[in-house]
Parts: C-alpha cells; structure tokens; sequence
C-alpha cells in the first residue's frame, strides 16, 4: 500500500470551538503517516441550516469546495459528520442531475473553477477503516485501551440517510445497528459499549430555537452510556462533541438527573492507543475533564 | 418456477403484550419460530394470533402497503408490517426481535395504539387542497407534468405514523407537529391549485413547527413510502423565505446567520452566528461561554480564521444568492 493522500476539509470548529479536534486529526495522520492536504480555499458547508435559507448557494458553495480536493486529484476528507452529509449530499444531487451541475458550473465559472464529480467525499472514520485497515490499527496499539468501557455515538450526519451515506464508503454501515465506530474501539483494544442512544441524535442543530429538546436528547445519550458502565464516549462529530462535553449542566437539568461523562473525539482515542500525548491531542480543551489520560 | 431457495430460520421474539383494560403494566412475551425467507413481518404477526394467542391484537387491512395500518416497532425500528420483509429484519438485528407497537405509552391493547395526536397534528395543517373552484368550468384545470413533480412524491404518503413515533422531536416536545404532518403541508403547499394561507404560517410557529426538526434524518429512513420528510421539512422552510412569511426570530437568524457568516469569512464566526441569532438572548449562554472560553474554545473576533481566496466566495454568494430576509 502507497502512502495515503488525502484533500482535507477541516469544517468550522475544528479551527474555532473544538481545536482539540484538528491537533488530534494532524497527530493521529502524522502516527498513521497519512497525508492530509488542507483545503484552506474552502468555506463552511453551511452546516444543513444554509440549506434551510437558500439551497442553490448552498450547492454552489459546496461543489467549490470539492473542485478544491478534485484539482488536487484527491478524495475529499471530512472530520465533522455534517459537512460530511451537505457534501456528499451536494456531490450526490449534482451527479445525478447533469442539468443542476451545469447551473452550478455556470456560477462557478465565474471564479474559473468546475465542479467535475471526480473527487469522492469521506469522513475520516470511514477512510481509515476503507483505506488504512483497521487490523493495521490494532497492530500500532501501544497503549491498549483495555481499562475502558467505551460508549460510541456514531452522529446522525454519518449514518442517515443511509443510501447516501454507503455511497461514501465502502464498509456499509446498517443505521440501526452501526458498528464502525464499535470496531474502532476494539481496535484500539477498549471494551465497546451497547446502549439504545448510540444511533440517537444529540440535539445539536436545535440548541439555539429548541433548547430544552436538545438538552433532552443529549442528557439522554449521556444517561444511557453511563447506565451501561461507559467510562467515556467517543463520537466521530465535533458538533455532537460540542453538545455531550460542553452542555452537561443544561442536559442534566432537563432530564433531571445529573450527567456527565468524558467525551473523546474519534481522533483522540485512536491517538491515546498509538500513543500520542494528551497534549498532542489536546484534551485540555474539553470542558467536561479527561481524568484517566 | 422461482430460482430462489427459500430458507429457514429460527426467530427467538420478544413481543410487547399490554391490554389497558386488564393490565397494570405492560409485559413481554417469548416465542419461538421458524422464520422463512419468504415471510414479512405482517406473516409474524398472524402466525402469534393464528397458531399461539388469538387475544393478540394488532391493525391489519390492505397487506399492500397502501392502507398504512400495520406500523408497528421492530428492535425500535419504525416498519410497515405487511412490507418489510423478514429476512431484512434478520439481516439488521439478528435472531432475537422485540416487536412493539409505535409508540409503547401510547399503547392501548398489543399493537394496537391510540393515533390521536398523529391525527390531531395532521388536521392542524389543512391536509386538503383549498382552491376557488369554478363549479362550471369551460375546460379543464390542466396541471403540467414539471407543476405535478413540485409534490416531489409527498402525495405519497399512507399515514402510517411510521415517521412520526420514529421522530426524537415529537417523544419530547407534544406541540411539535412531526415529519407527517409537515409532509402533508408541504404537499399542498407545493400544489399549484392550493391558495391556502394559514398552512405555511401554522408550520413555521415556534415549537409545532419545522425550525425545531433536529434534522436526524429517522423520518427518511424509516418511512416505507420513501417520501423522505425531511426533504420536505427542508423545503418548507425554503418557502417560508421565499413567501415572505418568515418572522424573525432566533431559529430563522440563525439559518441566515450562516450566509452572513460566509459572505464575510468564507467559514462560519460560531460567537458572531449566536450573537446574530440570539440578539440580547446572548446573555443566556455566558456561563457555558466561559466555561468555553477558559477551555481555549473561543477564539476572539481579532483572531477569526477566514478562507484564503474570499473573494471568490464573496462573489458567489452574490451572484448565487436566490433568497431574501
């Protein structure tokens, strides 16, 4: 196997809100000596809210951002399971609508770019198991993560709608039992938690309109890994992150119970078991502490 | 002759037993089967009435996917009995299923469930067409083949509830009207004929209405129809734009918080996008804000990272843009 290339598209936390989350992505790539080309040209996938507003410039925005990974001649790699979902959302619309693409190639025109549907669209999780293995994994494990009973929350945006989202990988994932995320963990040798939140939604694109249903939905996932002995979570999504680490007090007001659990992002829990440091990965920045690394 | 094998396997079920009449609580009852590759659920169903319990009960009508009766729970899944096919609910869950109604508390005897506030929800948003029509027309009303795909299949839909007792909305929040219902606006909405005026309005209210849709995607995922409502759900906010009648609030400022956002960095100013959304509401989120902050979480307006070639972006969203607030 050559050495893994990739066009990456960071999202908007990982510079901002969740900073752990790019270090972890650099450090883990850097151990698995996985190439990572930064699309810096690309904006915000407007995160399904855009799309809300005005779907065309959605569209237009986010077929720019892949021409970005197809100049490079890569597939495009995302770390957030929304941007994942409006662009391979975008990128599945405009190849099967050759009247839409050449709208959209009419404005991007403008700024001399194409959109061609040569580059395919990944979230990282997927690549490492597709591409990189996850046997190949479990043998760099340096610091089994034996000691820990690991709750996956797997995010809506990577396992529905469903038939988009096996487009994008070749593993497919059932998205009422998923269970990448669960093999990951027990490559990395901690012990998979099975709890009924785990396909769930955590509520995350409501918190500003519906605060109370979002915090009921997160308190709930953190309260039903917790009721099966989890020690942490892991989620491949920085938004749901965001809402299981930094919300806990507002989740356990709502479902009146007081919850919270450390909460790592898939990168950080690969780079724990290879062996990275917790400054490497920036556990420091989770606001719900990390005790055990 | 089918070229197919049928196979068998045995099935342990676990299924849900209450009658509201009899019974204090609910319970759940084993049995065993020889599942074949053939069978559907609506097959299950039958066989446990048929062969083990004839009080077991359960709606059943067309076995065609048409009437919408049969939606019950498989391993929590939302499925239309009489469609889904055995050997898909092996091949999702295993040897072991629990089968439940839609919705357990809303329970009234097996599978059978009380659907009033389904049919409550469904009612609160005019799911009719509502046009002046000329009672003595000179021709006829001709729809276009391009106006009759504006329904984008919605009219679809069999009422199965499938979606709606699938949506984490509507288990928390009783007001919220739920995938169905929205898909049932949408398709007269999106009805050339209809001249209604209260619909959109009722589907954009806070709380009932489309901005608190947590955008999980259950309701596309489940629905046995494949009308996807929250493709519908996505283009009635859309048309709230496009009409006009979208208030300002902190749900639709927060939607176009986004193109601000964009226009001016290429990515998103998360502290800018609440600021924008919330108006003095901000004040709520300080002490998470804080928490934040101490963390390194909140990065400074000096500091705002933007998109290297913005100008290309800033030109986009100005020649692409195709809606106003």
């Amino acid at each position: 196997m050559g050495k893994l290339k990739y066009a990456l598209f960071t999202g908007c936390t990982a510079k901002q809100s969740t900073p752990e989350q790019m270090m972890s992505t650099m450090a883990v790539a850097k151990k698995l000596d996985i190439e990572l080309i930064e699309l810096t040209e690309a904006s915000c996938c407007g995160a399904s809210h855009l799309q809300d507003y005005d779907d065309f410039l959605s569209l237009v925005l986010n077929a720019r951002n892949i021409a970005y990974a197809e100049k490079h001649e890569l597939t495009m790699v995302t770390i957030c399971n929304t941007c994942q979902l409006n662009t391979a959302m975008t990128k599945h619309r405009l190849d099967n609508n050759a009247e839409l693409k050449a709208k959209v190639n009419e404005k991007l025109a403008e700024v001399g770019l194409e959109y061609k549907g040569t580059s395919l669209v990944t979230h990282f999780l997927y690549a490492i198991i597709d591409d990189f293995g996850l046997d190949k994994i479990k043998e760099m494990v340096v610091k089994p993560l034996n000691r820990f009973n690991i709750a996956p929350f797997y995010g809506c945006h990577n396992i529905r709608p469903s038939e988009l989202q096996n487009e994008s990988h070749k593993k497919k994932e059932n998205p009422y039992n998923p269970t990448s995320l669960d093999d990951l963990i027990i490559a990395c040798g901690g012990v998979n938690v099975d709890y009924e939140e785990k396909n769930k939604c955590c509520g995350f694109h409501v918190e500003l309109q519906a605060p109370h249903t979002a915090a009921v939905l997160s308190g709930t996932a953190i309260a039903g890994a917790t009721d099966q002995n989890a020690d942490m979570m892991v989620t491949p999504c920085p938004l749901c992150h965001l809402k299981l680490d930094t919300q806990t007090k507002h989740s356990s007001e709502a479902i009146g119970r007081e919850v919270s659990l450390p909460v790592l992002h898939m990168q950080q829990m690969i780079g724990l078991a290879l062996g990275c440091t917790s400054e490497e990965l920036g556990l420091k920045h989770h606001v719900t502490e990390v005790g055990f690394a | 002759m089918s070229t197919s094998t049928i196979t068998t396997q045995k099935v342990n079920f676990k299924v849900f037993r209450f009658n509201a009449d009899e019974d204090y609580l609910p319970y759940y009852e084993d049995y065993s089967m020889d599942v074949t590759s053939e069978e559907v659920v609506l097959d299950i169903l039958n066989r446990i009435k048929w062969d083990h319990d004839g009080s077991f009960s359960y709606r059943r009508s067309c076995r065609h996917g048409i009437c919408g009766a049969c939606a019950i729970k498989v391993n929590g899944r939302s499925t239309l009995a009489c469609k889904e096919s055995m050997s898909t609910m092996i091949e999702y869950f295993g040897n072991e299923l629990t089968i439940e109604p839609l919705s357990t508390k809303r329970a009234v005897k097996d599978m059978i469930i009380d659907k009033a506030d389904f049919w409550d929800k469904h009612e609160s948003v005019n799911p009719y067409l509502v046009a002046d029509i000329d009672e003595a027309p000179t021709c006829e009303n001709l729809v276009s083949l391009h106006e009759a795909e504006e329904l984008n299949e919605a009219d679809l839909c069999i009422q199965c509830g499938a979606c709606h007792y699938a949506c984490p909305v509507t288990e928390v929040n009783e007001d919220f009207f739920g995938p169905a219902a929205f898909a049932a606006a949408y398709r007269f909405e999106s009805d050339i004929r209809d001249s209604d005026t209260d619909r959109l309005k009722a589907v954009n209210e806070e709380k009932q209405g489309v901005w608190d849709c947590v955008k999980c995607y259950e309701c596309a995922e489940v629905c046995p129809k494949e009308i996807n409502p929250i493709e519908k759900i996505t283009k009635l906010h859309q048309m709230s734009f496009t009409s006009g009648i979208a208030k300002s609030n902190v749900a639709t400022r927060h939607a176009v918080g986004f193109k601000n956002s964009i226009e001016k960095h290429g990515v998103l100013d998360e502290g800018q996008l609440v600021l924008y959304s919330e108006g003095p509401g901000i004040v709520k989120h300080i002490p998470v804000a804080l928490k934040m902050f101490k963390k390194g979480k909140i990065i400074m307006p000096w500091n705002m990272p933007k998109s290297d070639n913005l100008d290309e972006i800033q030109k986009l969203v100005k020649s692409s843009s195709t809606a106003k607030f």
